[in-house]
């Protein structure tokens, strides 16, 4: 994890389920050179991911696995958008334009 | 391979002996120079990433052998691997059409009229993904659908195995291709995918010029890349990139036809993301100027036609592709972006027809 980018800023929850991390990260994964800044990436139930397109083209992340399914359309060079992660399991993360930009997300 | 006419500097139907062009193998999509940092000096360090590998990688449980070669090329090129007996793939996809059949949309079985235009096969073997739709990634997955497909080559697997377990010519060849394996099907599929990735275009003007040949393209092609790969002007390059001058990406291109009636979907039907509605793959361009017509529905004639739609940005703007601009650019620069893309033809290569076993 130490070379994987994330905000330090940490916003510690006071009511969260018992099942979600206390202190929620959020993580940034890159689209770059049409493929995701990391290949894997594990985090915690209640963790977000910003996913940032650095490219000069537009992007179109999305997942359809089942433990998170999420569609962030398309959205062009030096825009984020976040996807926060609420149950634990595998998810496939996917480029809808570039079938080759795949990534994995591990949500423990 | 001695039945291919060969020419070095041709898009080689390659032969297997390692008479491919002279260059050493490149990593495909290696490269991360961005097109704006282009040098545009024949040779440059900074063009290429523009040059394919000399050869498409091969999966493991089916390297190239001359024998597997050339037993693909035999299915291919035999209409007795069709229902009715009288259509091959290369009825389709024709070395002296591109590769293609030079139709809006392709004919199958009885003539029957299909959905989408024949892609080439040239150069396919460089992509990891196949058809319009992508639902199929290799030529080993690919091969049996045309030909098990209703609507296309509409035969019966039982009946294929049948006729070719039965042909002493085809059990021999197998043997030698594939010694100890069984015939099953998808050994069909492994030998005629064998035979489309020797079907390549890597040695074109454009090539030469990148490897160093200052006089393999003129100045207008010269200025035709410039705006190729300008995102300012032609903006191709963002979906026809290197080195095969495609994205292997799925776009909707704002043709006329998304805006008729229960318009083709495309890529949606695999991958069902909104922006996917009526994308489709982006082909290659390598070759351009033998498969037309252009377009997955086949709706334009000419280059000068393709160009005229991109100008405008697309007829049907619903679901467009936002990569897909409209394009300031003057009637010189047009037919600039179209001489260069004259450049990306290589020398015709003769294929000479296999014999194929009767018995």
């Amino acid at each position: 994890m130490k070379s994987l980018k994330f905000f330090t800023l940490i916003v510690c929850l006071s009511s969260v389920s018992v099942t979600t991390s206390l202190c929620a990260e959020v993580f940034e994964v890159g689209q770059k050179n049409k493929a995701f800044t990391q290949k894997a990436l594990v985090i915690k139930v209640g963790d977000t991911v910003s996913f940032k397109n650095e490219d000069a083209f537009f992007h179109n992340v999305f997942s359809l696995s089942d433990a998170k399914l999420f569609d962030l359309g398309s959205y062009p060079q030096g825009v984020a958008r976040d996807v926060t992660f609420d149950a634990p399991g595998e998810v496939e993360v996917e480029c809808a334009v570039h079938p080759d930009m795949t990534m994995t997300i591990t949500v423990q | 391979m001695n039945d291919i006419k060969k020419t070095l500097s041709g898009w080689c139907v390659a032969g297997f002996a390692g008479i491919y062009c002279m260059m050493s193998a490149l990593p495909l999509f290696a490269s991360t120079v961005l097109d704006g940092q282009m040098v545009f000096k024949a040779g440059h360090a900074s063009l290429q990433h523009w040059l394919l590998p000399v050869t498409p990688e091969s999966p493991d449980d089916n390297q190239p052998t001359a024998a597997r070669i050339a037993l693909g090329k035999q299915l291919f090129f035999d209409p007795r691997l069709s229902g009715d007996s009288n259509m091959s793939c290369a009825s389709c996809h024709h070395p002296s059409l591109g590769w293609g059949d030079a139709l809006p949309t392709g004919r199958g079985a009885k003539s029957e009229m299909l959905a989408r235009a024949t892609p080439t096969v040239i150069n396919t073997g460089y992509n990891p993904i196949q058809m319009w739709d992508g639902r199929k990634k290799t030529l080993e997955e690919q091969a049996l659908g045309p030909i098990t497909a209703k609507q296309e080559m509409n035969m019966d697997l039982t009946v294929l195995l049948d006729f070719l377990k039965t042909n002493t010519g085809y059990q021999q060849a197998f043997a030698d291709a594939y010694a100890g394996q069984p015939l099953t099907p998808e050994l069909v599929a492994k030998a005629i995918a064998s035979y489309e990735r020797t079907v390549i275009s890597r040695n074109s003007d454009f090539d030469r010029w990148v490897q160093g040949d200052s006089k393999a393209m003129n100045a207008q092609q010269v200025r035709g890349f410039k705006l190729f790969v300008d995102p300012n002007k032609g903006n191709c390059s963002v979906c026809h990139s290197a080195p095969n001058f495609t994205d292997n990406g799925f776009h909707n291109l704002g043709l006329a036809s998304f805006g008729e009636e229960n318009p083709d979907l495309g890529r949606y039907s695999e991958k069902p993301i909104r922006m996917m509605k009526g994308a489709f793959k982006t082909p290659t361009l390598r070759e351009i100027t033998r498969t037309a017509p252009y377009f997955h529905d086949g709706s334009a004639k000419t280059l000068d036609a393709v160009m005229t739609h991109y100008i405008v940005g697309g007829v049907v703007k619903t679901n467009v592709s936002p990569n897909l601009k409209a394009l300031t650019l003057t009637a010189q620069e047009s037919a600039d972006i179209i001489a260069f893309l004259q450049a990306l033809e290589s020398p015709f290569v003769e294929v000479t027809l296999p014999q194929l076993p009767l018995h």
